[in-house]
This record gives C-alpha cells, sequence and structure tokens, in this order.
C-alpha cells in the first residue's frame, strides 16, 4: 500500500451537509501505516551513540523533610557518569507556578508525596543506574502526612506548605492552611429559589483521583555540548512548552535548548507538562553524554498526573413543572502537593448545562500527599458532572418527566448568560439532547433487567496560540508544518483543511510536526485546540499561498491579478482567454515566476466553540456480585463540523471509554502509610476492549462561527458525561443510587445489601 | 543472568542442583513480571520448554497426562480434555489473554503459588495428582498438597513438576469453574470457585468436591459444602446451605482487590452457581446420550 494512492473515497460526512470536497471525509491517516507497523518512533526508540540511562530516585515517604543526601557511595558504582540532587538545580522562588513546576521535578528540602523525585544518576547501562541510585543515602525526618480531602481541609491537619494562606477569603487568613483557593460564582438568591421550589434536593458525591493511563510511559533523551546547548527528544503534547518549561527549571535561556517531538503514545492532558527533562538536561551537562529517561509503569503511577478526587456537596430546586430554578453547590477538589485550579474549574463546570434563576457555587482547592494533579480531558468537569446530573435525574424521576425531555426543558442557548459570567455563544446541547432522544438506542424498548442512564456534560475548549508553515514543492505537492503534536488524528485533519483550501488531492500533502526551530510557536495540544487553532493557521496559510499562486498566474498570463480565480486545485482565467494552470504547473515554474511558494501563519486563535456532549446507556447489574455490565452505549457530540468524522468519533469513543473506567473501576489505593499500593495496569483497571459494547456515535454538527470551518474541539468533553450516566443506569437497574464513585463490584454489592436491610 | 534450555528431565534437574540460585520456567508469564517489578534476578533461568514430556497433552488409558510446561492454549484447542473437564479447560482459557495462553502453563500456575491461581481450584476438585521429578525418582502428590502458602511450594530447590495426572470422569459427572473479576479479562481473581458434581441416575448428587481460590493462603477445599450437596437434588435447600459453608470456609484479606465481606459473599454465590453448570452439563450429556 502507498499513502499516494487515492483515498479510499467512502466521503461520508459526519452528518451535516457541507459541499465540501475534502472536508468531512475519511482518509486513511497519513501517520498510520508507520504506527500500524511498528515504525512510529517514540521517545524510548531513540539510541544515540554513547549514550547513558539515567535513572531517578524517588522518596518512599508521603511526606518528609530531607535531612541529608549522600551520593558518594553512588558515584563510585561501576559505570556512574554523574549524580544529580536537588542542589544542582537553581533555587526555586518561595511560592507560585514556577516554584511548583520545580519543586515537582526534583524535592529540595521537602519530599510531599511517595514517589517525589530527589536525586538521580546517569550511568552506562540501565542496571548500573538503577543499582546506583539506590545507593543514594537519603537521611528523612518523616512528617505527617494527609492523603485525602476531609484530612487536609481539618483544622489540625499538617500543612503542607507554612506560607499557603487560602485566597478569596475575606479577611486574608493569618494561618496557613491546605486549602488553597476559595472560589465563589453567584447569581439570584439561592434561599429565595429554594423558598419557591416545590422540590428541594440535597446530596453528597465523592470521585477518586485517577490517572490519565497512557500507554506510553514518559520518556525522552537530552543531548547536551560543550556551548551549554541541548537538544531533547521528548514524547509530550507540546514540544514549545517542554522548551519554556526546562528553561525555567535549569534557570537557562530557552535559545539553548531544541525540542524535537519524538510519536507521542498517549496524553490525554498527562502529557502538558514535564517530569524528567531537567533532569536528564543535567545529567547530560554533568557527563557530557546524551542521557535517557525511560518512567517505569510504578514511576508513571507513583509521580504523575493524577485527575484530582473530589468531594461534591449540592441543592437542587426545581418547580412541579420540572423547570430547575436553583443550585447551590460545595466543591472541593484535591490539588495534589502543590496549589492548581481544579476546584476553580469544576466551580465554572457544574451546572454549565442548565438554565438557572439562582446559583450559588463555592470551590475549595486543597493540597495533600499526592503528585500534583494534571490536566486530564476535560479536567474537573466530570466530577462536577457527576453530582449535577445525578440529582437532575432524582429531578426528573420526581416530576415524571423523561431525563431527556427534562434536560431539553432546562438547557442553555445562545445568549443565555453562563454560570461564569460571559453569554454563551452558537452552542449545540440542544441538538445532542435532541439526538439522543431520536437516537436507535434511546428509542429502543430497555431490555428486561436492565436500566438505562442518561447525562450530558460540558466542557470549554480553549484557542491559544498556534503556527504553521505550508511549502508547495516544484512537483505539486504540499508540505504542511506545525507545531502541535499530533495525539489524535490532527495530522490528517491539517492536511484535509489544506486539500480543501488548495484544491489538492489530500495524499499529495504531507502533513509534519515540525520540532522547535523549524516552525512558529505553538501552545501545547490541550483544550481540544490543535484542530481549531493550528487548523486556522494552516487554513491562513493556504489563503496567503492561494493569493501567491494566482499572482503567479497572472504573471505567466501578463494580466491582472484579479482576473485569475482559485478554482478546485487551478488558475483560471476569468474572461476565459488562457487555459487553467495547475497547482503542479505553477509550482513547476516558480523559478521564473518569483521563486518557490510558501506561507506561514501565526495567530492566537479567538472564539473557541463551547463542546456538549450527551450520553446513554443501558447496563446490568449482576444482584449477587455488585458487577456492572455496559450493554449498550450511544453518544452524541457537537464537534461543529467534523473534519475526519472517523478521528472525532474516535475522540468521542475515547473519552467515553475513560469515562467508563473512571465510574466503574478505576482509584488510586493508596495504603496508610501513604503508598500507593496499585501501580500497574493490573490493580489500576482501566477498561479492556472485552468489558465494553461499539461505543456508537452520534456526531453532531452546530458550526463554530469562529473558525472557517466551522470546528469546535472534540477532543475532552466525551469523558464528562459517563461518570453520571454509569451511576444514573445502575440507579435505573437497582434501585439503588450511589453516590460515591467507583461503581466497584464491592462497592455496589454492598449498596445493594445495605438497601435490602 | 544464564539461559538454559535442557531437552531432558534429568538434565534440567541436574542443571537445578548445581545452582542454588536457578529458577525454571515455563510460559515465564509470572517470572518476567516479577523480575521487572523489582524480585531479585536468577543466576540461571531454566526453560522447560524444550523437553517434550513436559510439553504434551495425552489420554493413556483412563488417565490424561497433561505437561506441566504445555500452554493453557494447548488444552483449549483440545476437544477430547475439554469434553472430559469443561471446568478445568474453562479455568485454563481465563488465564490473561489469548498471548498469555500461549506461554502460560498449568505447572507455572501451580508453582508460582498465588492463592488466586485460576487453574488450582480445578484441579483440586478434579483430584489431579502432580508428578514430581526427584533427586530418588518419580513421586506422586495430590495437586491440593503442593502449595503450602503464597509463594511458597512443597517442592525441593531441585524438584520439578512434570505432568498432571487425571483420571476420566466416571459417567454422571462434570465441572465447572467460575471466578469474579471486576473487568472481563487481564484480571486477578477476587474470588474463584471449583466444583465437580457426579449425579445418579434420579438426577441426586452423589459425589461433590469444591474448592475456592483467592480467599485463603492457599486453595481451599470445602467439606462442608460438599456434605450440603451430597444426596441432595441440587434444590434451593442444598445450594444455599453450599453456598453457606463456602462463605464459612473463607479465610480472606482485606485488600485492594478485595475486602473480607466481599469476599465471603461472593464465595458463596460462584459456589452455588458453579454447582448449577456442573449440574448442567451432566444434564446436557446425559440428555444427549439417551437421544443417540
Ligand atoms: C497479563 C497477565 C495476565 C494473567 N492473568 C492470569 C489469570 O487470569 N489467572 C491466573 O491464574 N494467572 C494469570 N496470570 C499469571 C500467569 O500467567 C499464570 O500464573 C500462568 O499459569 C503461569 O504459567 P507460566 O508457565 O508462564 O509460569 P512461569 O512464569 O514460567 O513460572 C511460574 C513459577 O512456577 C515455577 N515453575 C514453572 N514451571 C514449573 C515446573 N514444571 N516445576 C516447578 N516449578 C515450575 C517457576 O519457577 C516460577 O516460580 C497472568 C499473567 C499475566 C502476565
Amino acid at each position: 500500500m502507498s499513502t499516494t494512492e487515492a483515498p479510499p473515497s467512502t466521503g461520508t460526512n459526519g452528518n451535516g451537509a457541507s459541499g465540501y470536497r475534502w472536508v468531512g471525509t475519511r482518509p486513511v491517516r497519513h501517520d498510520g501505516l508507520d504506527k500500524v507497523a511498528g515504525k512510529a518512533r517514540y521517545a524510548a526508540d531513540l539510541n544515540l551513540p554513547g549514550m547513558l540511562y539515567g535513572h531517578i530516585l524517588r522518596s518512599p515517604h508521603p511526606h518528609a523533610r530531607i535531612v541529608s543526601i549522600d551520593t558518594s557511595a553512588a558515584e563510585g558504582m561501576p559505570g556512574v557518569k554523574a549524580v544529580v540532587t536537588g542542589a544542582d538545580f537553581p533555587e526555586a522562588p518561595p511560592k507560585g507556578a514556577t516554584r511548583n513546576l520545580m519543586c515537582t521535578v526534583i524535592a529540595r528540602d521537602t519530599v510531599l508525596y511517595s514517589g517525589h523525585a530527589v536525586a538521580a544518576v546517569a550511568a552506562s547501562t540501565r542496571r548500573e543506574a538503577k543499582a546506583a541510585a539506590e545507593a543514594i543515602e537519603v537521611t528523612y525526618e518523616l512528617l505527617p502526612h494527609v492523603l485525602n480531602i476531609s484530612d487536609a481541609m481539618a483544622d489540625d491537619a499538617p500543612v503542607l506548605h507554612d506560607n499557603l494562606f487560602t485566597r478569596g477569603v475575606e479577611p486574608r487568613p493569618t494561618e496557613p492552611s491546605n486549602i488553597a483557593a476559595r472560589t465563589v460564582y453567584e447569581r439570584g438568591d439561592v434561599e429565595q429559589g429554594f423558598a419557591e421550589a416545590d422540590i428541594v434536593i440535597e446530596r453528597e458525591f465523592s470521585t477518586q483521583a485517577v490517572h490519565q493511563g497512557y500507554i506510553e510511559p514518559h520518556a525522552c533523551v537530552v543531548d547536551c555540548d560543550q556551548e551549554g546547548k541541548a537538544v531533547i527528544w521528548a514524547s509530550s503534547q507540546g514540544h514549545f512548552m517542554v522548551r519554556s518549561s526546562t528553561a525555567t527549571v535549569l534557570g537557562w535561556d530557552t535559545s539553548r535548548i531544541k525540542v524535537i517531538p519524538a510519536e507521542i503514545g498517549g496524553g490525554f492532558g498527562g502529557k502538558t507538562t514535564i517530569y524528567i527533562e531537567p533532569v536528564a538536561a543535567l545529567l547530560s551537562t554533568k557527563s557530557g553524554r546524551p542521557v535517557k529517561i525511560v518512567m517505569s509503569r510504578e514511576d508513571v503511577f507513583r509521580a504523575t498526573g493524577p485527575a484530582p478526587g473530589a468531594i461534591i456537596k449540592m441543592k437542587v430546586g426545581a418547580r412541579d413543572d420540572g423547570t430547575i430554578t436553583t443550585a447551590k453547590a460545595w466543591l472541593a477538589y484535591e490539588n495534589g502537593a502543590f496549589q492548581g485550579i481544579a476546584a476553580m474549574l469544576g466551580c465554572m463546570c457544574v451546572v454549565s448545562a442548565y438554565t438557572l434563576d439562582h446559583l450559588y457555587v463555592e470551590g475549595f482547592d486543597v493540597v495533600l500527599n499526592r503528585p500534583v494533579n494534571v490536566a486530564y480531558r476535560a479536567p474537573s468537569a466530570p466530577a462536577a458532572a457527576f453530582a449535577m446530573d445525578s440529582m437532575v435525574d432524582e429531578i426528573a424521576e420526581r416530576v415524571g418527566i423523561d431525563p431527556i425531555d427534562l434536560r431539553i426543558q432546562n438547557c442553555p442557548s445562545q445568549g443565555d448568560p453562563t454560570p461564569y459570567g460571559p453569554k454563551w455563544p452558537m452552542i449545540g446541547l440542544r441538538e445532542c439532547l435532541e439526538a439522543i432522544r431520536d437516537s436507535d438506542h434511546y428509542q429502543s424498548e430497555l431490555p428486561e433487567g436492565q436500566g438505562r442512564g442518561v447525562a450530558s456534560g460540558f466542557w470549554f475548549n480553549i484557542g491559544e496560540a498556534s503556527s504553521a508553515t505550508v511549502n508547495l514543492n516544484e512537483n505539486g505537492t504540499a508540505t504542511v508544518i506545525t507545531g502541535s503534536p499530533d495525539i489524535g488524528g490532527s495530522r490528517a485533519s491539517m492536511a484535509l483543511m489544506a486539500a480543501e483550501e488548495l484544491g489538492l488531492d489530500v495524499h499529495l500533502i504531507q502533513p509534519v510536526v515540525g520540532d522547535t526551530e523549524v516552525v512558529g510557536f505553538t501552545d501545547v495540544t490541550e483544550g481540544s485546540r490543535a484542530t481549531f487553532a493550528t487548523g486556522m493557521a494552516v487554513v491562513e496559510a493556504c489563503r496567503d499561498l492561494k493569493e501567491q499562486l494566482r499572482k503567479r498566474a497572472a504573471k505567466t498570463w501578463d494580466c491582472d491579478v484579479e482576473e485569475v480565480e482559485w478554482v478546485d486545485g487551478s488558475a483560471v482565467h476569468g474572461p476565459g482567454e488562457q487555459e487553467p494552470l495547475t497547482l503542479a504547473a505553477i509550482t513547476g515554474n516558480a523559478k521564473r515566476t518569483g521563486g518557490p511558494l510558501g506561507a506561514t501563519a501565526s495567530l492566537n486563535a479567538r472564539g473557541a466553540g463551547p463542546a456538549f456532549s450527551v450520553q446513554v446507556a443501558d447496563v446490568s447489574v449482576d444482584q449477587e456480585t455488585g458487577r456492572v455490565t455496559v450493554e449498550r452505549y450511544t453518544t452524541a457530540q457537537d464537534a461543529g463540523t467534523a473534519i475526519h468524522p472517523s478521528y472525532v468519533e474516535g475522540q468521542m469513543q475515547g473519552g467515553v471509554v475513560q469515562g467508563i473506567g473512571w465510574a466503574l473501576n478505576e482509584e488510586y489505593i493508596y495504603s496508610d502509610d501513604g503508598n500507593l499500593e496499585n501501580p500497574g495496569f493490573l490493580d489500576y483497571r482501566i477498561p479492556v476492549a472485552s468489558d465494553l459494547p461499539m461505543i456508537e456515535t452520534c456526531i453532531v454538527e452546530v458550526p463554530n462561527p469562529s473558525h472557517p470551518y466551522g470546528v469546535r474541539g472534540v477532543g475532552e468533553v466525551g469523558i464528562v458525561p459517563p461518570l453520571p450516566v454509569m451511576a444514573n443506569a445502575v440507579a435505573d437497574a437497582t434501585g439503588v443510587r450511589i453516590s460515591d464513585l467507583p461503581l466497584s463490584p464491592p462497592r455496589v454489592l454492598e449498596a445493594l445489601t445495605a438497601a435490602e436491610s | 543472568m544464564k539461559y538454559a534450555a535442557p531437552t531432558t528431565i534429568d538434565e534440567a534437574r541436574t542443571l537445578l542442583a548445581g545452582d542454588a540460585g536457578a529458577i525454571v520456567f515455563a510460559g515465564a508469564t509470572d517470572v518476567v513480571p516479577q523480575m521487572r517489578a523489582g524480585r531479585p534476578e536468577p543466576s540461571m533461568v531454566i526453560d522447560l520448554k524444550k523437553i517434550d514430556r513436559l510439553m504434551s497433552v495425552s489420554l493413556d488409558g483412563d488417565t490424561w497426562q497433561v505437561g506441566a510446561a504445555a500452554p493453557s492454549s494447548a488444552l483449549t484447542s483440545n476437544a477430547a480434555f475439554a469434553a472430559d473437564f469443561p471446568g478445568l479447560t474453562e479455568a485454563a482459557g481465563l488465564i490473561g489473554s489469548d498471548q498469555i495462553q500461549n506461554r502460560s502453563s498449568l505447572g507455572g500456575n501451580l508453582c508460582n503459588a498465588s492463592p488466586a491461581a485460576d487453574s488450582v481450584p480445578a484441579l483440586v476438585v478434579n483430584d489431579a495428582v502432580a508428578v514430581i521429578a526427584a533427586a530418588d525418582g518419580e513421586r506422586r502428590v495430590p495437586v491440593a498438597d503442593v502449595v503450602t502458602g503464597p509463594g511458597q511450594t512443597s517442592l525441593a530447590h531441585d524438584e520439578i513438576v512434570v505432568c498432571f495426572e487425571l483420571a476420566r470422569p466416571a459417567g454422571g459427572t462434570s465441572d465447572a469453574y467460575l471466578r469474579l473479576i471486576p473487568r472481563t479479562e487481564m484480571d486477578i481473581a477476587v474470588v474463584g470457585a471449583g466444583v465437580r458434581l457426579t449425579l445418579d441416575d434420579s438426577g441426586n448428587v452423589s459425589a461433590a468436591a469444591v474448592a475456592l481460590g483467592a480467599v485463603a493462603p492457599t486453595v481451599v477445599r470445602v467439606p462442608a459444602a460438599e456434605a450440603a450437596l451430597v444426596g441432595s437434588s441440587l434444590d434451593d435447600t442444598a445450594l444455599a446451605a453450599a453456598a453457606a459453608a463456602a462463605s464459612d470456609a473463607c479465610n480472606p484479606i482485606d485488600d485492594k482487590r478485595g475486602t473480607i465481606n466481599y469476599r465471603r459473599q461472593v464465595a458463596g454465590v460462584l459456589t452455588r452457581r458453579a454447582a448449577g453448570i456442573a449440574a448442567d452439563r451432566i444434564r446436557t450429556r446425559n440428555g444427549q446420550n439417551g437421544a443417540s
């Protein structure tokens, strides 16, 4: 099979009528063959001459002061070429995001979680590096630790940071605590709202921390030269982020660092930060050799991720006719060892799928002795939706209205205020609700003994900075270079948008992810932004090229450029006196008309379109063992416009599957002494293929007016509804509502047994 | 670390006897992950898969000889074996995934001595005998006596399990194995239950064997559950009594895979269900025989 063959022209669009030739088709992805043939190069695949292996020593304690580190024995061990500890890194500022990053990469005076990096060794072989790292003697003074939100918020809790004073509380507290920040959003008067409501329900929910679960552990190779320049090969969601973060941690100028993106084996948000690159860089500087660090699965679980667990208390008021009027929410989110914004995001999302007259949402970001949170698909939204959409289900039951109809009745549309301030732009929540209502699944009768659950979910999506360079080659093909690592099929989407603009066969376009020195600055592939924002840069560069192509044709024909149109990949003479010139004819003649053709666009993308998803599941519950089986699952999601529908569906399905895992079995299990007991895929149970039915998809297309093709991001929102969908389906199947995740067999059986007695 | 691939049992035993740090392996599906997880590396690994007798599965008169290193897939693809021991075959077919089953062996599953090993309860209810190559020749030990605790066996350092002997079941006999895992595969039993039943002509239980996995340091045989079943017509009262006896026989731990209460409750449920499946198998077979 050759990648230059004509595309298998299934030609189906997502759902919408488009009139596009390429956008909405499903060509084989450009990077597909390499991936299925095992040829794609991930960071751990790279080996350089003279390369050393780095091994990081990690704290066995969740909270301790580092009294001393003695590396002398390790330095004398066979094969050892360099040893580093926190003392080799620049001093961290007393607080703030920079400190958090620097102290995550390597601990300074205090370790804040079991797995916290303390020192590292580079040696000739992996074994030597490991043996030497284990010979480093660290003396710890143990400090009391806290592992969960309630303990961390207690008045007498051991405090992680003695300079952390709760933000958002007036007057500013005088005592430090583990509550990093308090966030409030309010509208109307909730007390009045509850007084006027016919139904008021109050519940408390909890969700557990989960890992992003990417298959490829973090890996990098760093080669520093004698002038102090570093080349980094790394797997990440953004190599410009790797460059700036590594520079920050090392106190280096960014221009000393070049980052070459390796193929990425999954990130889901977990690779939007760094852990190992600065360590490898210092080891390489010290040893004068390239250094490779590859995390083990155990390291990945103990020291990267997670997405936070949360406790959410909610009170919701509604009228007998099903109008939801009032919500009061109290949310506390784990932040891990350093402060983040998890609760703030949760506050913004918790009631976003509903219009409300009165709301009061209060959130608390809480630090505790676990690794610091990292993004995971629609961060914080799933737990928030779990709470709200479980309550909405109860209301639907109480008022006797179909749960989808109730959501349609209460759903916001363009111009309504969001809970966090601005007005909603054009959104597709109603369309998603209608798509599920009208789906074959929802219309089908629920099989005997099963339960059905529905829920909806919201995520912001973002724009941010992107760059693209499009070069036309002399043979009439095009190279599209962007700075967005391809974590979900974005190469194919870039190529499709360029094909549409230029009128060129998509397989004549080579999409490339360029390193930090060949393409302009590009933010991390996060916030479902690559196809939206980087796609915009590609379209802009292609439009610039079309202008250039018209000028070249005008020059060839010696006519006014206004007389030249660009139609289906050719310059066409308006007055009709010339034969059309194909793109290949123009590029083949480019030397005589002014030189090679290329264009670059760099932009800050504005107007990301909010994403909504609505989902339905049928489950059966083994009443004697508590095992939940997902029998059927359908998801509808607003894609704006599906550039490559297969990869949109893939994102939708992937999000659902991860959400089902979160709902049913995934959780971190810590021992009392603060060590993670399940740092591997055997006991940290992400779903396996045989656990699931095929996830049915329904792409909804309500175009985003801010994007030339109407794109919204599709990468994240799919993970939001499954938590309440599963809880609602289990409640329907058993008559027992469980408000603590995961719905693992022991938890479900316990709830069923308790309900019986 | 050295690697050796002997082709005879004697050779393998001599290698073992000569190196206190040596271990044998068959599929290595336990050995390799354990090494990766930081277990001290052996000085030598001895591959048992080149020894014919350890790899063969054959019927010798009325006795099946299952090579200790034969992969699970050699059982799941053997229709005659599967007809005699559907429950044991089921257990072998639950281990890991297709890829794992092309490597994993019953010998390894037993000698790894995990309380949760899936094939062991099914071997125990079928009165399987382990044939062990020892310094002074071969000895035969009931499978139930091989494992003495988590990670511990009664084998001496230089002893190797050669094969398992399983007498063909008498008429009216069949077995079943069920386990509870939160997922559908690639998981470890939270509870496992093996049951073998013999039904007499009137459909009453004339013999029963019940063994549970993952609920105690070693696989436990449950005589009280067996007694509750024998003589019964597998009526609800007898099944409930067997289930209660199974729950009572548990001596589980509270761990990341399940609570004590959960394991007790589910051990009873699986025992009852496995008994039902074994009985159905017998009745179906009797029905077919009757019809032919
Ligand atoms: C992904 C995965 C999934 C798994 N799923 C399951 C599961 O569902 N259920 C389950 O029960 N297990 C499971 N396991 C564990 C493992 O596959 C089984 O225990 C398997 O039966 C071991 O067989 P093996 O031949 O690979 O053993 P090996 O790893 O080769 O050996 C295991 C132990 O037995 C010893 N040994 C092996 N053969 C002999 C012999 N003939 N005489 C004396 N000692 C011997 C070895 O020295 C070693 O200590 C899984 C493992 C993996 C990696």
